[in-house]
């Protein structure tokens, strides 16, 4: 069986779907681990259970949490936090990450990564979360920087700084969703390339890439929507070149959730990291 | 420092000194929840202080959330009720869903339990009392999908049975498995549901039909019972005896092909005998 | 008495035909659908569509079948489709069984 203690490899990743079992366990490659999606593993057995023991033996795991609201100004849901401790705690994976956003409010959940501004009041009450998190699984985390389709007038921190300085003060890691870069970027009229150069890439335990599409704001400007229904653009590819140049190899994946094609063509798009990361190791 | 500052910062690392006072705290508070409140009121206003990159209103960016939320929870709606879906066709139960997912978003993360209510909620609205089977066959296919999900355990061994004197089976009460669900219906739900997605199936007679979800693996079965099965298995599921049981299924109960498919599809884990 | 006499007596060769029986525990996902069901992920959903900006009143009583609230336009030749198949579903007598 898989040693799961240690980290996740340098190597491509893919986000898992159920209806890629059967291709995987027959012939990964390239893929060298898999990341799930926690809130699909809390249920209490049957086929996605089952699933996920037998991918534990074979691969490393990453788990990545879409519903602890940790950006949120509601104090966090225990019996989620509960629910996912018991996840991780059977499962033992290499990685554990969440979102800067929140989901969940008054009780409901939104089922969607919602922004928050960036103020020295909302970074206390997301160090606060963090360090709870971190606390009650026993383990480090990773954050991921957010898609962005708007900003706050109020916000007086960017985002970048605001990731740094809750990875100073939590102890947590950082999670570089590069296309999320891209996006942001070219909805908030900055440079992506900027926004790499700020950004606390020593804190980076794993990358994501997926695909993008394409509408327009009230102005007529390009608002970049984070679908992950299509290939990785190039751009963000270019972008990615950046990031290992500069941080060195780290666990790249990519993420595929709307249309999901067949298991071939998913396999390309890691292959493809994988061909940057062999370039970047060289 | 701009006033939207989401990018990488132009001296970004000089704000933590700008300490805001706590009622800015409070605002912020109610920025968020009005941001929460307009998702799911399209007529609302979109919320103040949302901006665009160049500090400009943001207008119709805030609708991209809107739309996030609004179609990851239809969808959810969707794949869960797929016959239901079809049985009213896409404009209809996007105006339901709609409905529903505003009234009653979901209770916690795990989206693969979402809709638990919406079987009572279609039997509230009333352009859909035609139909009278609609929620039905949503309960239905609620059971199909907590009977996937629910706890592994393995089946009763069969043997366990055997031997018994009458005194004892009638007074043992047997256990069934997480994964067994039972629909009883006043229609042909079990009908409704194969003419509605499998092709070629016949089209549905009146009359009612209970319905046994079993999980003999990892995929749930649905089976049609036969007369007095449908009152066994709840008896079964309501903790009563064997004996008990028996009465409730009434004359013309089948047995034998009650407790072999419950026994083949290893839908009961366990028995209990009674004190001696 | 000697219905329950005989209710064991069958208990025991029901139980006993199935003694032996096995289940493929491995054998192929046969309910995609299911699991596909309410699955969470992290990705946005289509920026275009309407569903979350249609000011239809959806609380109000004012809507029936044929008058769907749709984004754009009521597509009046799908519509009539799926009335259709509601339509060939005869109305239902209730026949419940009497417990």
């Amino acid at each position: 069986m898989f040693d799961a203690t240690h980290a996740l490899p340098a190597l491509p990743g893919v986000g898992y779907k159920a209806q890629h079992f059967a291709p995987i366990m027959a012939d990964p490659a390239p893929v060298g681990w898999l990341e799930i999606h926690a809130e699909n593993y809390m249920g209490d057995g049957g086929r996605p259970l089952a699933q996920l023991r037998a991918l534990a033996e074979r691969f490393p795991l990453s788990v990545h949490g879409v519903g602890l609201s940790i950006g949120g100004p509601e104090p966090l849901d225990r019996d989620h936090l509960a629910r996912l401790k018991h996840l991780l705690g059977w499962l033992n994976p290499a990685s554990f990450s969440e979102h800067l956003a929140w989901s969940t409010h008054e009780g409901h959940f939104l089922n969607d990564l919602l922004p928050l501004p960036y103020t020295t009041d909302t970074l206390a009450r997301v160090c606060a979360h963090v360090d709870e998190v971190q606390t009650v699984l026993g383990r480090r985390m990773l954050l991921e920087n957010p898609s962005s389709y708007l900003a706050f007038a109020e916000s007086t921190w960017s985002e970048t700084d605001f990731l740094r300085e809750i990875a100073r003060r939590t102890g947590c890691g950082l999670l570089l969703d590069v296309n999320n870069v891209f996006v942001s970027a070219t909805n908030l009229a900055y440079p992506p390339r900027d926004y790499i150069a700020d950004f606390a890439l020593e804190e980076v335990g794993e990358i994501h890439l997926g695909g993008h599409d394409t509408d327009a704001d009230d102005f007529g400007a390009p608002l970049l929507i984070d679908s992950h229904g299509r290939t990785v653009a190039d751009p963000v590819w270019a972008l990615l070149d950046e990031v290992l140049d500069r941080a060195g190899p780290r666990p790249v994946l990519v993420e595929w959730d709307n249309d999901v094609p067949d298991w071939p063509v998913l396999a390309a798009e890691a292959a493809r990291a994988g061909a940057t990361l062999t370039r970047v190791a060289a | 420092m701009s006033a939207a500052a989401p990018g990488p910062g132009v001296g970004g690392g000089a704000a933590p000194a700008l300490r805001a006072p706590r009622s800015i705290f409070g605002k912020m508070k109610d920025c968020e929840t009005a941001f929460r409140a307009a998702l799911l009121q399209a007529e609302a206003p979109v919320p103040r202080g949302l901006v665009d990159g160049l500090g400009r209103p943001a207008g119709r960016r805030y609708a991209v959330y809107r739309n996030n939320v609004a179609v990851a929870l239809r969808e959810a709606l969707e794949t869960g009720f797929p016959a239901v879906a079809k049985l009213i066709g896409p404009e209809n139960f996007a105006h339901v869903a709609a409905r529903f997912l505003r009234s009653s978003p979901p209770g916690d993360p795990r989206m693969m339990f979402y809709g638990a209510g919406f079987p009572t909620f279609l039997a509230g609205i009333a352009p859909l009392a035609r139909l009278g089977y609609l929620p039905d066959v949503a309960q239905l296919e609620l059971a199909l999908r907590q009977s996937y999900h629910a706890a592994d355990a393995p089946p009763l061994d069969p043997a366990r049975l055997q031997g018994l004197d009458e005194a004892t089976l009638m007074g043992a009460r047997l256990v069934p498995a997480p994964a067994l669900q039972l629909i009883r219906s006043d229609w042909p739900v079990l009908s409704v549901h194969r003419f509605t997605l499998v092709a070629g199936a016949p089209k549905p007679a009146a009359g009612a039909e209970d319905v046994l979800v079993t999980r003999p693996a990892l995929d749930p079965q649905m089976h049609l019972l036969g007369p007095g099965a449908g009152r066994f298995v709840a008896a079964l599921l309501a903790g009563a005896p064997f004996g008990d049981a028996l009465e409730a299924a009434g004359d013309g109960f089948d047995l034998s092909a009650t407790l072999s498919l419950l026994l083949s599809a290893g839908a009961l884990t366990d028995l209990f005998l009674p004190r001696p | 008495m000697s219905k329950s006499i005989k209710t064991a007596a069958l208990v025991g060769a029901v139980a006993a035909s199935f003694a032996a029986t096995g289940v493929a525990a491995q054998e192929q996902e046969k309910c995609y659908g299911i699991s596909l069901a309410g699955e969470n992920d992290c990705a946005a959903g289509p920026g275009t569509t309407c569903a979350g900006t249609s000011t239809v009143d959806y609380q109000g009583n004012a809507w029936t079948l044929v008058e769907a609230g749709t984004c754009t336009e009521i597509d009046l030749p799908e519509m009539a489709d799926g009335s259709e198949r509601m339509g060939s579903l005869e109305p239902l007598e209730r026949d419940l069984p009497e417990a």
